[in-house]
């Protein structure tokens, strides 16, 4: 009982932020509901029993992918009217994908998973169930080709997003801090005899 | 369970936050005062010594003060944002809390095992605190971005920056404890330094632990890293702080330092045990809390010694010397743990094996 209504609550919390996101007019606003609906997607993740996926969730989205995004949206200059004026040529795309999804969600919905009986015999882990562990030991044996390459492709597109914008300027000027920690008073200071 | 044992067990753990964050309000309130006392000590001037005994009523003095002032809120500020920063910067803070464990006890013999003392006995415990204590970012970007003045924007970028570099080091560092003890449980990596100050992990990790500490420098924001927020520099992110609002920025950053010498405590210096097992009679709250105290000390001692970095001193000590130390060490850790001749060694500390 008090299970579902924690999943009353993170759920509908995270659907309001949603809303939120597409709804406000203040991109800082729509960034901060954006981190507090991956709060309450980390909450649906700890009903589950997957702790260490929703600390992952915090920790990842949150903690890091989401300051970096408002980083980037602090430093946008945002011209609403412009918006304005466009906003109706999307419409056929958001259209299509609203269908799309729509279907999808009906098509899940129906298939029983979801039925009154089903969600009861879901059960809980053991106490001594280590989530961590078992994701360890699955990612690293079974799956482990495929970790690998995404951490290969990380690697490369951080090597490649470097390489993009890195620009070896001539003009600037770089203080080198070993030679500055390294000076000694005789390199400074003379002593002259008067 | 009945609506009974329900208002029962609310009752419990509202007792057990409230156990755990008055005295946090509190020693916030005395690290104040004792800062300013050993800054006084170690620059051989008094310190604050009118209010009070020995100057002992000067914290509630100056809460008072600030509850006194007026809380100013810029014109063109975003209004909601500006006064939700300070408690986005506060919050984590205190939450971190939860899953620290000040000891365990069987309370004199009447429980059968002995219980931890936290207010939760999380499996991920350390991720737990490494994300909580990553949102801390949040309370400075949105103070700055809220206040709308150009000064804040500037410092909060800067201290935003400050932040993401150093956690990364600091996670990197958590990562050599997480291999040598097999677990993120907090209590599970302080029962792995069981036994003397030879099993804790300042022996084999002692590189670690002076990154993890500095590192937690820089991500409170204190003295030599403290270039973002000075009051010469107009003061970074809260420039249009004023009053109580100001007071929860500092609240929030001594909490944080509480935070970090707990942590450094129980990760690296054996937690509650004491440095020679026979004097494991006194209670282990004891030490970890004398523990912190030090590292506490630390953190002023740090404050009244050192000069400020500039800012491309501070990016390269977390980039180009913290970073490559840490996965160098995660490195000299893991072939140490792998490779058949050496492994002997690292079987003393190693809890898993």
């Amino acid at each position: 009982m008090l299970e579902t209504a924690f999943f009353n609550l993170f759920a509908g919390l995270s659907i309001f932020a949603g809303l939120g996101v597409v709804l406000s007019r203040n991109t800082m606003h729509a960034v901060m509901f954006l981190i507090f609906c991956f709060f309450n997607a980390a909450g649906l993740f700890f009903l589950l029993d997957a702790e260490f996926l929703g600390i992952i969730l915090i920790l990842i989205y949150v903690g890091a992918v989401m300051v970096l995004f408002m980083f980037a949206i602090m430093m946008l200059e945002v011209n609403v009217s412009k918006m304005r004026d466009n906003f109706l040529q999307y419409l056929p795309l958001g259209g299509m994908i609203a269908v799309i999804l729509m279907i999808e969600f009906v098509a899940a919905s129906t298939t029983g998973v979801f039925t009154e009986g089903a969600k009861a015999t879901a059960e809980h882990l053991a106490m001594d169930v280590n989530n961590t562990k078992e994701i360890g030991q699955i990612l690293y044996t079974k799956y482990l080709l495929g970790f690998e390459i995404a951490a290969i492709i990380l690697l490369v597109a951080l090597v490649g997003a470097i390489v993009l914008t890195i620009r070896g300027r001539k003009d600037a000027k770089y203080q080198n801090i070993s030679k500055q920690v390294n000076v000694r008073r005789e390199d400074r200071v003379r002593k002259v005899s008067m | 369970m009945s609506g009974l044992d329900m208002a029962i067990q609310g009752g419990i753990w509202a007792l057990e936050i409230l156990a755990i964050a008055v005295p946090i309000a509190l020693s916030v309130a005395y690290i104040t005062y004792f800062e300013r006392r050993i800054i006084g000590w170690i620059q051989v001037r008094k310190g604050c010594n009118r209010v009070g005994p020995a100057g002992l009523l000067q914290p509630l003095a100056d809460g008072l003060k600030l509850v006194l002032k007026e809380t100013i809120i810029p014109a063109r500020a975003n209004k909601m944002l500006f006064i939700g920063a300070p408690l986005l910067s506060l919050m984590p803070a205190l939450v971190a809390f939860a899953v620290v464990p000040f000891g365990e006890t069987s309370l004199f013999g009447v429980w059968e095992t002995p219980h931890i003392m936290a207010i939760s006995n999380l499996n991920v415990g350390l991720l737990y605190v490494m994300a909580i204590s990553s949102l801390s970012v949040y309370g400075v970007l949105m103070a700055g971005w809220a206040s709308n003045s150009k000064y804040p924007i500037m410092g909060s970028i800067r201290s935003t920056c400050q932040m993401i570099s150093y956690e990364i080091s600091m996670g990197f560092g958590l990562v050599t404890v997480m291999m040598l003890a097999g677990s993120l449980n907090l209590s599970d990596i302080v029962h792995a330094q069981a036994g003397g100050i030879l099993h804790w992990y300042m022996i084999p990790l002692f590189p670690m632990l002076i990154v993890f500490f500095i590192s937690g420098c820089a991500e409170t924001g204190r003295t030599p890293f403290d270039l973002t927020e000075t009051e010469e520099l107009v003061s970074g992110y809260y420039t249009e702080y004023s009053g109580m609002w100001f007071a929860t920025f500092s609240l929030a950053e001594y909490g944080a330092m509480i935070m970090i010498s707990l942590l450094t405590s129980i990760l690296f210096l054996g937690g509650w045990y004491a440095p020679i097992p026979a004097l494991d009679i006194i209670p282990g709250t004891v030490w970890l809390l004398g523990k912190t105290a030090f590292l506490i000390f630390v953190f002023i001692w740090f404050r009244a010694t050192f000069p400020r970095y500039r800012y491309d001193q501070m990016m390269r000590l977390g980039w180009k010397i913290f970073l490559p130390w840490t996965l160098g060490w995660i490195f000299v850790v893991g072939m140490f743990i792998y490779t058949p001749g050496l492994d002997g060694i690292i079987d003393f500390w190693l809890a898993w094996r």
